[in-house]
This record gives C-alpha cells, sequence and structure tokens, in this order.
C-alpha cells in the first residue's frame, strides 16, 4: 500500500478490516439515529475517541448478505458550521480531515419525518459533500397520526438520493435499508445537486417539499396539554418537585426486596466456599474478600439498575429537556447553560459520562467549569455508601408524614450534592473572568413519546454494564489488596499465645490479626488527620480504600465488620466500639461521626477514574490536580462542620 | 428622538421587533438578523429554522422567564432572550 493517504475504503475503522465499507450516519440529536444504528448493527457498537481529540465514537458493524460493513454513528447536529468540539468532529470526519482516518465511503442522513421542514436544510448541506448518499426517514408514522403526509418516493425523485422509511417503533423497513446500505456503490450523485447559495436553500427545501406532496404534521395535541401542566410556573415546578422526590423514593422502595436477593445469593456464595475451601487462607481470600467484596457492592446493582431504568424512561418520554428548559435560569445563575444541566444530570449516574458530555459545551470555560462541578454531584458509586450510611443513621421504619425519612435524608444528600455543583461551578467560571463571546444556547424540545421497551432496556444495560465493569476491576483489586493488608503480618501461634490470644479461638484470632495488620498500621498512621471528624482507624481505612473508588468504601468495612463479628457484619458495624484510646469501649459509628463521613462521601473526589477523564478531557495534569485538591480539603472541612453540629444537635460526641 | 421611542411598545403591531420582545402567543414572520448578532450565532440560528420569511410562534416562557420556547418550522425550540434579541420579527398579519 502506498503511504498517500489511501482512496475511501482502503482503512476501515477500528481495525475492522481492510477494505470493508464504511457507512456514517449523520442527523440532528432527536431524528432516530441511534435507534437506525441498533438496527444496523445489533447492540454490538464498540465505543472508542477519534484520533487526537477526545469526542467518543461510536462504531458498529452490520453483515448484510454475507458482507461486512462498517457503521458509524456520528455526534448529532444541526449544522455542518460547528461550534462545539463534537460538532467539528463530524464535520472532519465527512471531509476526511481528521488525521489518519479517510472520509466514509458513503453516508445515511436521518431526518424526521415531522421535522422536515428544518431537517431538510441539513440533509442538502450533506448530499451537497459529494460523497454518496442516501436518506432515512423516521417517525412517519407520526407524521399521518398528526396529520400529516409524505409522498417518500417522489421525495427521493426530487431530492435525487435514494431515500428509505425507517419506523423506529416495530423496526418496519430495516430490512430495506439494510439492502439499501448493501446496495451503497449505487447510490447515484443527484443530477440536480442542492444549491450551494445559503440564500436559496430555503426555496429549493421548499420545492422539494411541493413535489413529494409534503403536508406538514399539525401540533401534537397531547404535548401541548401535558406541556401545559408540566411547563406552568406553578404545576410545572411542583410536578419537577414531586418528580424528583418520587425518583428517589422509588428507587429505595422498590430496590430493597430485589437487594435481599442478591444479598442471600452472596451469602449463599460464601457458606459454599466456608464448607468446601479448607485451607484457611484461601478460604477467607475466597470468601471474605472476593465473594465478600464485590457481593457487597453488587448488591446494590438493582437500586442503581432502578436509578438508570428511570433516566432511561424520562429521557424516552422527553421529559429531561423539559427539566433541562426549567432548570436554564437557575443553571444561568452559576454561569453554565441547559447543555450543562444535561451533563451535570448525566453524572448522578457517573461523573465520567457527566464530564464527557461538556464536550457539547462550545465555550471552554464553560467546560471547565462544569467538570470541576461534575465530581460533586451524586454519583451511583455513592449510593452503596449512602445507603450503607443512612442504614446506620436511620430507623428504616421512622417516617415524615408517607415519606420514609431514608429517603428523605438521601434526598437531601442529592441536594446537597447538587448545590455544592452550582456554587462550584458559579466559583469556577468568576475565576475564569468574563470574556469571550457567549455561544448561543438553544434545545430542542421533542413532543412526548412513549419510549420502545427496547430502546429503554439497551440504555439501561450500558449504564448498568458499565458500573459493573467499574466493580469487577478496580473493586476487586482494591478488595483483594486490602484484605491482604487486613491479614498480613502471620502470626504464629507461639506469637498468639504470647500475647494472651487462644489460637483455637477463631474470633479472638480474627481481631487480633486484624488489629495488628498494615492496614491497621495504615489507618492509626492517618488517625490525627481524621481524629476531628470522629473517624477511627477502621473506617480511615476504608475512606483510604475509598479513594480509588467510593463503592470500596462499604466492601472494605463489610470486611471490617465481618473480621469481628462474621455472622452478622452489619450488627457488628452498628456496635462497633473504639477498642483503645481515649474513646475506649464507645460505639464508633455515632450519629456525628455518620454525618461527617456522609458528607466526606459528598465532597471529596474518591475516584481515580474521575481524575484519569479530567487528565484526558483537559489534556494534562493541572486540572485533576485542582478538582482533587479543592474537592479533598473542602470534604475535610465540611465533614468537620457536619460533625460538629450534629454533636451539638444530638448533645454527643 | 423621544416621539420615536414613545412610538416603539413592546410588541408593535406590524413593526419590525427583536423576537425576545414579543410576548406567548404571538405569531411573527423573522425579518432578519440584529446588526451586532455575531456570524456563527446568525448561521446556527438559521439553521435551527430561523431564516429570514419563516414563520415563529412565541409558545411559553419558562417559570423563571427565560428561554422561552418557539414554535418554528413545525418544531418547538427553546431560546434564551439573549439569543432571541438577535432576531428581528414583524407581528404576522393574516
Amino acid at each position: 500500500m502506498s503511504d498517500h493517504c489511501g482512496a475511501p475504503g482502503d482503512r476501515g475503522a477500528g481495525g475492522v478490516g481492510v477494505a470493508t465499507p464504511r457507512i456514517a450516519l449523520a442527523g440532528s440529536p432527536n431524528a432516530g439515529k441511534t435507534s437506525i444504528f441498533n438496527a444496523l448493527t445489533g447492540l454490538r457498537a464498540k465505543t472508542g475517541n477519534y484520533p487526537g481529540v477526545t469526542v467518543s465514537r461510536f462504531v458498529g458493524t452490520s453483515r448484510i448478505n454475507g458482507r461486512q460493513y462498517v457503521i458509524e454513528d456520528l455526534p448529532g447536529t444541526y449544522s455542518l458550521a460547528p461550534i462545539s468540539p463534537d460538532e467539528q468532529v463530524m464535520v472532519d470526519v465527512l471531509d476526511g480531515r481528521l488525521d489518519g482516518e479517510t472520509p466514509p465511503d458513503a453516508v445515511l442522513v436521518v431526518v424526521d419525518a415531522t421535522t422536515l421542514r428544518r431537517s431538510l436544510r441539513f440533509a442538502a448541506e450533506v448530499i451537497g459533500r459529494g460523497l454518496p448518499t442516501a436518506v432515512v426517514v423516521t417517525f412517519t408514522d407520526e407524521l399521518t397520526a398528526r396529520q400529516g403526509a409524505l409522498d417518500v418516493e417522489a421525495f427521493g425523485q426530487a431530492l435525487g438520493v435514494p431515500v428509505v422509511v425507517v419506523i423506529g417503533r416495530g423496526g418496519q423497513g430495516a430490512d430495506r435499508l439494510r439492502e439499501l446500505v448493501d446496495d451503497w456503490r449505487s447510490w447515484a450523485a443527484p443530477a440536480l445537486a442542492p444549491p450551494t447559495d445559503r440564500a436559496e436553500l430555503d426555496a429549493w427545501a421548499e420545492s422539494v417539499l411541493t413535489f413529494a406532496g409534503y403536508r406538514p404534521p399539525g401540533r401534537h395535541r397531547m404535548t401541548q396539554r401535558v406541556d401545559a401542566v408540566l411547563l406552568h410556573p406553578v404545576a410545572g415546578t411542583i410536578v419537577f418537585l414531586a418528580v424528583m422526590v418520587l425518583f428517589f423514593q422509588v428507587v429505595f422502595r422498590l430496590a430493597a426486596p430485589l437487594q435481599g436477593y442478591v444479598e442471600s445469593f452472596f451469602g449463599w456464595l460464601s457458606a459454599l466456599v466456608t464448607a468446601h475451601v479448607h485451607n484457611p487462607w484461601l478460604g477467607g481470600l475466597l470468601g471474605d474478600a472476593l465473594i465478600g467484596g464485590v457481593g457487597g457492592v453488587v448488591v446494590f446493582v438493582p437500586q442503581i439498575m432502578l436509578l438508570f431504568l428511570l433516566i432511561a424512561v424520562l429521557e424516552g418520554i422527553g421529559y429531561m429537556s423539559r427539566a433541562a428548559f426549567l432548570m436554564d435560569r437557575v443553571m444561568a445563575r452559576a454561569g453554565l447553560e441547559g447543555r450543562a444541566f444535561v451533563s451535570l444530570l448525566s453524572s448522578f449516574a457517573c461523573a465520567i459520562p457527566g464530564i464527557m458530555a461538556t464536550r457539547t459545551l462550545p465555550s471552554a470555560r464553560d467546560r471547565l467549569a462544569t467538570m470541576m462541578a461534575a465530581p460533586l454531584i451524586t454519583c451511583s458509586a455513592r449510593l452503596p455508601v449512602y445507603v450503607l450510611l443512612i442504614g446506620l443513621l436511620v430507623d428504616p421504619s421512622a417516617r415524615v408524614g408517607p415519606l420514609g425519612l431514608q429517603g428523605l435524608v438521601m434526598f437531601g444528600m442529592y441536594l446537597l450534592g447538587a448545590v455544592s455543583a452550582m456554587l462550584a461551578a458559579w466559583a469556577f467560571k468568576k475565576i475564569g473572568g468574563r470574556k469571550g463571546t457567549a455561544m448561543p444556547f438553544y434545545m430542542e424540545m421533542p413532543p412526548y413519546r412513549i419510549p420502545t421497551l427496547r430502546s429503554v432496556l439497551i440504555a439501561m444495560g450500558e449504564s448498568a454494564r458499565s458500573f459493573l465493569r467499574k466493580c469487577s476491576t478496580i473493586i476487586t483489586v482494591t478488595t483483594v489488596v486490602l484484605w491482604l493488608l487486613l491479614n498480613l503480618p502471620l502470626h504464629s501461634a507461639a506469637d498468639l499465645r504470647a500475647h494472651g490470644v487462644d489460637p483455637g479461638d477463631d474470633r479472638a484470632v480474627s481481631a487480633y490479626v486484624t488489629d495488628h495488620s498494615y492496614a491497621a498500621a495504615l489507618g492509626r498512621g492517618v488517625a490525627p488527620v481524621f481524629a476531628p471528624l470522629g473517624f477511627d482507624w477502621r473506617i480511615n481505612i476504608g475512606v483510604l480504600s475509598a479513594q480509588s473508588a467510593r463503592e470500596t468504601f462499604v466492601a472494605t468495612l463489610g470486611q471490617v465488620a465481618a473480621a469481628e463479628d462474621a455472622e452478622h457484619p452489619a450488627q457488628a458495624l452498628r456496635t462497633m466500639t473504639y477498642p483503645d484510646g481515649p474513646d475506649a469501649g464507645q460505639r464508633v459509628f455515632t450519629a456525628p461521626t455518620i454525618a461527617a463521613l456522609l458528607v466526606y462521601f459528598a465532597f471529596a473526589l474518591q475516584c481515580m477514574a474521575t481524575v484519569g477523564i479530567l487528565r484526558r478531557e483537559t489534556g494534562g495534569w493541572k486540572w485533576p490536580l485542582v478538582a482533587f485538591g479543592y474537592l479533598t480539603t473542602l470534604a475535610w472541612v465540611m465533614a468537620f462542620l457536619a460533625h460538629t453540629v450534629t454533636a451539638a444537635l444530638t448533645g454527643g460526641g | 428622538m423621544a416621539p420615536a421611542a414613545s412610538r416603539l411598545p413592546a410588541q408593535p403591531a406590524g413593526r419590525i421587533a427583536a423576537l425576545a420582545d414579543f410576548p406567548p402567543g404571538s405569531l411573527v414572520r423573522v425579518t432578519g438578523t440584529a446588526a451586532e448578532a455575531p456570524a456563527p450565532v446568525v448561521r446556527r440560528l438559521e439553521d435551527l429554522g430561523f431564516t429570514a420569511g419563516s414563520q415563529v410562534e412565541v409558545v411559553r416562557r419558562a417559570p423563571l422567564r427565560d428561554p422561552t420556547i418557539y414554535r418554528v418550522r413545525d418544531y418547538d425550540v427553546c431560546l434564551r432572550r439573549a439569543q432571541a434579541a438577535y432576531l428581528l420579527a414583524r407581528e404576522f398579519d393574516e
């Protein structure tokens, strides 16, 4: 092969293979691009990054009539005049200007039939780029339902490119689409190309639509009626708050029984290990470290799945953009915009997608401020920690009116995260100064739609999978390392006897080993730092181990507690006392200490994955270090405050 | 100067004003963009469908007054006051 830039087609994306035709999907957000992508590729999408830039890339393969195709889902945009890094990538890919990349062999433009009078301008620009192009029309069912009309055949004739209708719901037209893709070599360039003069675009679009007998859809009556309530100044605000409260109540109430099943499953596994593995070391490593540690986190998967499910449903219905609309002015207070709200909202699942979503922010300062704020939003990794701590702090039967107190405290923690994030964004925006042109803010308000079960399940599954992937690597490694730290150095029977411990008494041995482990030394070493917050060395180990990933805290405390009382770890935590020091005999998990822990976890940047993504997105170590420094300091100060205030309120310390 | 200004109420019938100044319920036609509007913003507003001649309905303002939902080219899109101020429009006469 020559050293020159290859001709289109001789370099496939992602190393899928030489000469595999590459088909790009272009279209505006909400046009149904993702469901077209899924219809073509199944669920085998590979995510990666575009070379040299940090915009994520979705690539999948499609096998049609025995031939393989690479399908690339380009970032959704309304225009080929880029104003954000995402849009720049989309244009660079189409023009083959991206380093080391050839342009795609052909382009599929996805247009929503109900917004043709807008999206045709975009389609015209893509067709004008000169690559073989075909148009996929979506939502024709909705067009018909709203008394609109489109003669698809005439539409194709007027455009001069192949046109196919695909209805996401039920997947009608997917087979025709696949046949069309297989036939991409015959996609002729239009005999009469769309005008290149932008002033003529409107007239051209008008003539195409007239020829295609296009009748625009009527207003979506249901959307109008629902919006009249959901966007009403009073009713809309009440509904918004109610949705948020309900959201967390559902996540808590419905998940509890499911968590019970997972818990008993891991209990059964652990018992199996105890029964069949007789080497105490191997048994401990398998049963306590691996099964106990991973199980302690997996137990929260039902809850996190439920959270992702609700987010996917609200997104699919179209409520998320309404929420962003209602919140835009609030975001403006922090100097941010509605798109930042979407990024912060993603951070409720995980700060990493949230930080990656800041790429849609055209202003670099907005982006940085949002990135610094995103780790404060309550991510799903904090959820297990909060569940554990709130469970220790609040009686499950306590109620305020019809609402469970546990759920309310949880809601409060989410609120604390959101408010702190806004304040942080505001502060970083202030520090950044006021210069540069304000980029336009706009957001489409899609009609309310009942999302398909499939699309909701896909969205939920993707999120759950990425959470579990994090569990399986970072958490497994940390729990195993921690178990080793907690169980080393080894003590001989003589050594034990010398310290007055009966080697035959398992509980005494395990308590002694833990108390004299490397982990204990480490935990005691940092004790002066955390003592004002009411943490003892066991909590310190948990906090230190949670530095790589927050959920590890639960596993760590689980291990520590299991060392004290393997039968009833939860009970052991509740009744855990200081073994020595000035507070000997007093309970470790008092209300002020739990409050301090909750607040510490709300602020601290205990997630190495987030630090990593910050480095990648900002292109250096400066901002991740700034984030780490300010969040850790803030966490300590706020936890100290929480400890002091709670101690004053409850009259204990 | 003074009489001319007094003849310019917030939503002049048939008169050209910034899109941001029309109250919800107004039906207007875009006539162009303000001279001070930055070119990339104008381009994006056009790509969103706000080209000269297009018909726009002011649908509703957010509870906190900003942003505002506009209906243009059969879809709803919200703009902040700052951007809607760049668009000039005339009340639709039919």
